[in-house]
C-alpha cells in the first residue's frame, strides 16, 4: 500500500472533522474517538511492519516528484514515535473519559485531542521543513484550546503566556526557514541535507543551526528556554497535562534530533558542543526544580526538563550507541511520563490537593495505586529490568566514547536525584500518617487505575523486552548516523 | 529593493519586540502581529524579489520568479490570522475573568488568584 504513511495523520483528522458535527453528544464522541485512535494504532503497527520489511516509506503528495512536492517520509524513528504517541493518546483518552467533568467534554475536548494527534503524527512523519512548521501549528492550535479548556482565571493567565511564547517561536521558525531557503533554495529535508553537503557548510549554516535550536528548544524546553513550562503545564487538568508532558516537548526533541543529524552534522565542534552543554544544564536545572518543590505536579513537570536534557545529550554525542540510547530513552520517557502524570492525577483525585503536605498514608486504602506508582518511579529513574535503564546505559556509554567524563557522570548522578524526587512523592504520599482526604473524585480512583496501570505495564514490557525492541531501534538510528540512507529513500536516485 | 525590504523587516521586528515587552495585553498582541508580518516579509525577500516573469507556464518565457515563497507566505499568513484571532478572544476572556489587561498583574501563582 503506497499511501500507508498518510493513515496515522488522516484517521485522527477525519474523525476530528466528523466529531465536530455533534459536539454535545458525549457518548458518541467517546466511542468514535476511541475507535479512531485504535485505528491509528493499527495503521501505525502495519506501517512499522512495512518499514521493517521494505525500508523507508515515502509518499509524494499530489505525485509531484521528490524535490518539488511535499513528501511524507516514514522511517523507523518516525514510525516508532507515531506508534508510541497513538498508544499514549489511547490510554490518556480512556483515563480522561473517567476523570473529566462533563462540562469539559462538551467543550470540544475529544476534537482537540484528535487534532493534537493529527499535528503530532504529521510533525513526526513530514519530510519537508516548512510542512513541519504547518504541523507544528496544527498541534499548537489544538493545544491552545486544550490548555484553556475550563476557562478558570489561572488557566487564562497561564495560557496567555503559553500562547505568546509559541507565537514568538513560530515567527522565529518562519524566519529560520526563510534563512535556510535563501541559502539552499529548497525545503525538502533530504534535498536540504544534500545541498548543505555540496555547499561545504559555510558559517551561515551554523547560524541557521543555532536558530533552529532556539525554535525547537522553546518547544522542547531545554535549559534557558524552559521557563514557561512549569507555569503553563500546571494550569490544565491532569489528562491534558499528561498529553502535553508526554508528547509536545518530545516533538521539539524529535525535531532537534532530525535537523541536527540530517542538516547540521558538518560543524559538530560548535553546534553539538552547545547542544551538549545546554542539555547538561537542562538536567541540572530540572533536578534542582524536581527536588525543590513539594507539589506533585511540579515535581513531575521538572522531570520532563531532565529527560529532555538526557535525550539531547545523547543526540549531541552523535555516536551510534548514544543515538540508540537517545531513541530508546525518548520512547521510554513518553510512556513513563504519561503514566506518572496519570498516577499523580489519581493521588490528586483522592486527596483533592496537589501538595505533598496534604497527602499521606494512602497505601492503606489504595495499595494497588501505591505499588503501581512505585514501579513507575523505579522505571523513571532507570532501575535495571525496567524501561529507562537500557536507554540511559547506551547514552552514558556513548558519552564516554566521545571522551567526555562530566556529561555521563552528571547523567548518572541525576538518575539518583530523579529517583529521590519520585520517591519523595511515594514516601510522603503513600507512606506516613494518613490524613483527611477531601477529594471529590476519590470514588473514581480504582477505575482511573486501569488505564494508568496499562501504561506502566507497557513500560515494563518495553524494558524487559528491550532485546526484542532493539532491532527496531537500530533501524531507527541508521538514517541518523548516515543521512545518505534517508536522502536516497526520499529522492530515489 | 532587497536592501529596502531588509530595513522594513528590521523596523517591523524592532517595533514588535518593543510592543511585546510592554505591559498592556493589547499592545502585546499587536506586537505579535507585527512580528509575524516581519517574518513573512523576510520569507519573500530572502528568495530574491522579482527576478523574472510571472510564474505562469507560457511559451517563450525562460526566467521565472520563484513562486514557492509566495505559497509559503500565504500559508504562514493564514496561520498567523487564526492565531491572532484566537489570541484576541483569549485576551478578552482573560480581561473579563481576571479584571486586568496588565501583564504585570498577571504574574504570580495560584495564591493570588
Amino acid at each position: 500500500m503506497i499511501n500507508l504513511p498518510l493513515l496515522p495523520i488522516l484517521i485522527p483528522l477525519l474523525s476530528a472533522v466528523l466529531l465536530m458535527f455533534f459536539p454535545k453528544r458525549i457518548k458518541a464522541q467517546r466511542v468514535i474517538s476511541l475507535i479512531a485512535i485504535a485505528g491509528t494504532i493499527i495503521a501505525a503497527i502495519v506501517l512499522a511492519a512495512e518499514v521493517k520489511a521494505n525500508g523507508i516509506q515515502t509518499v509524494n503528495l499530489g505525485s509531484w516528484p521528490a524535490p518539488y512536492g511535499i513528501p511524507l517520509v516514514s522511517d523507523m524513528l518516525s514510525v516508532l514515535l507515531v506508534l508510541t504517541s497513538s498508544i499514549l493518546t489511547f490510554f490518556v483518552v480512556w483515563y480522561a473519559m473517567i476523570y473529566m467533568d462533563e462540562s469539559y467534554e462538551r467543550f470540544f475536548f475529544y476534537i482537540g485531542v484528535m487534532f493534537l494527534l493529527t499535528g503530532i503524527n504529521g510533525a513526526f512523519t513530514t519530510g519537508d521543513i516548512f510542512n513541519l512548521f504547518v504541523f507544528f501549528e496544527v498541534f499548537l492550535i489544538a493545544s491552545y484550546l486544550l490548555i484553556v479548556l475550563g476557562g478558570k482565571g489561572a488557566q487564562l493567565r497561564e495560557s496567555i503566556k503559553y500562547l505568546l511564547i509559541n507565537v514568538i517561536s513560530s515567527a522565529l521558525f518562519v524566519t529560520a526557514v526563510a534563512y535556510l531557503y535563501s541559502v539552499v533554495g529548497t525545503l525538502n529535508m533530504a534535498d536540504v541535507s544534500q545541498r548543505i553537503d555540496e555547499l561545504g557548510s559555510p558559517g551561515i549554516i551554523t547560524v541557521i543551526a543555532i536558530f533552529f535550536l532556539i525554535v525547537f528548544g522553546l518547544k522542547g524546553a531545554i535549559f534557558p528556554l524552559y521557563f514557561w513550562l512549569p507555569g503553563s503545564y500546571s494550569a490544565p487538568p491532569i489528562p491534558i497535562l499528561a498529553l502535553f508532558g508526554a508528547l509536545l516537548t518530545k516533538v521539539g526533541v524529535y525535531s532537534i534530533m532530525r535537523t541536527y543529524t540530517l542538516f547540521f552534522y558538518h560543524d559538530q565542534g560548535y553546534t553539538h558542543e552547545i547542544l551538549a552543554v545546554l542539555a547538561l544544564l537542562s538536567i541540572v536545572v530540572g533536578v534542582v526544580g524536581a527536588i525543590a518543590y513539594r507539589d506533585v505536579k511540579t515535581i513531575i513537570i521538572y522531570n520532563i526538563v531532565i529527560a529532555v536534557g538526557v535525550i539531547l545529550y545523547g543526540v549531541a554525542a552523535m555516536t551510534p550507541a548514544a543515538l540508540e540510547g537517545a531513541v530508546f530513552y525518548l520512547l521510554h520517557d513518553m510512556v513513563i511520563k504519561a503514566a506518572l502524570f496519570l498516577l499523580v492525577g489519581i493521588m490528586m483525585a483522592i486527596t483533592g490537593a496537589s501538595h505533598l503536605n496534604q497527602m499521606g498514608g494512602m497505601i492503606r486504602d489504595y495499595p494497588r495505586i501505591g505499588w503501581t506508582y512505585f514501579v513507575a518511579a523505579l522505571a523513571l529513574a532507570g532501575i535495571p529490568p525496567l524501561s529507562g535503564f537500557v536507554g540511559k546505559l547506551l547514552i552514558v556509554q556513548g558519552g564516554f566514547e566521545t571522551g567526555d567524563m562530566i556529561g555521563p557522570l552528571l547523567i548518572l548522578i541525576s538518575s539518583l536525584l530523579v529517583l529521590y524526587s519520585a520517591m519523595k512523592i511515594f514516601m510522603n504520599g503513600f507512606w506516613g500518617t494518613p490524613k483527611e482526604y477531601h477529594g471529590a473524585k476519590a470514588h473514581l480512583a480504582n477505575r482511573l487505575w486501569i488505564p494508568a496501570a496499562g501504561l506502566v505495564l507497557i513500560a515494563i514490557v518495553y524494558g524487559v523486552g528491550s532485546e526484542a525492541v532493539y532491532p527496531f531501534i537500530q533501524m531507527a538510528v541508521e538514517p541518523l548516523i548516515d543521512p545518505a540512507i534517508y536522502i536516497e529513500a526520499v529522492l530515489k536516485e | 529593493m532587497e536592501i529596502l525590504m531588509s530595513i522594513v523587516v528590521g523596523v517591523l521586528f524592532m517595533s514588535a519586540v518593543y510592543l511585546i515587552l510592554s505591559k498592556s495585553l493589547l499592545r502585546v498582541i499587536i506586537g505579535t502581529g507585527l512580528l509575524s508580518h516581519g517574518a513573512h516579509l523576510l520569507v519573500l525577500t530572502m528568495s530574491g524579489l522579482k527576478t523574472g516573469d510571472a510564474p505562469v507556464l507560457m511559451d517563450g518565457v525562460s526566467s521565472y520568479t520563484d513562486p514557492l515563497p509566495q505559497a509559503l507566505v500565504l500559508t504562514a499568513i493564514v496561520i498567523s490570522f487564526g492565531v491572532t484571532a484566537f489570541f484576541l478572544v483569549l485576551a478578552y476572556r482573560a480581561y473579563q475573568e481576571l479584571g486586568t489587561d496588565n501583564m504585570e498583574e498577571m504574574k504570580g501563582n495560584d495564591s493570588n488568584d
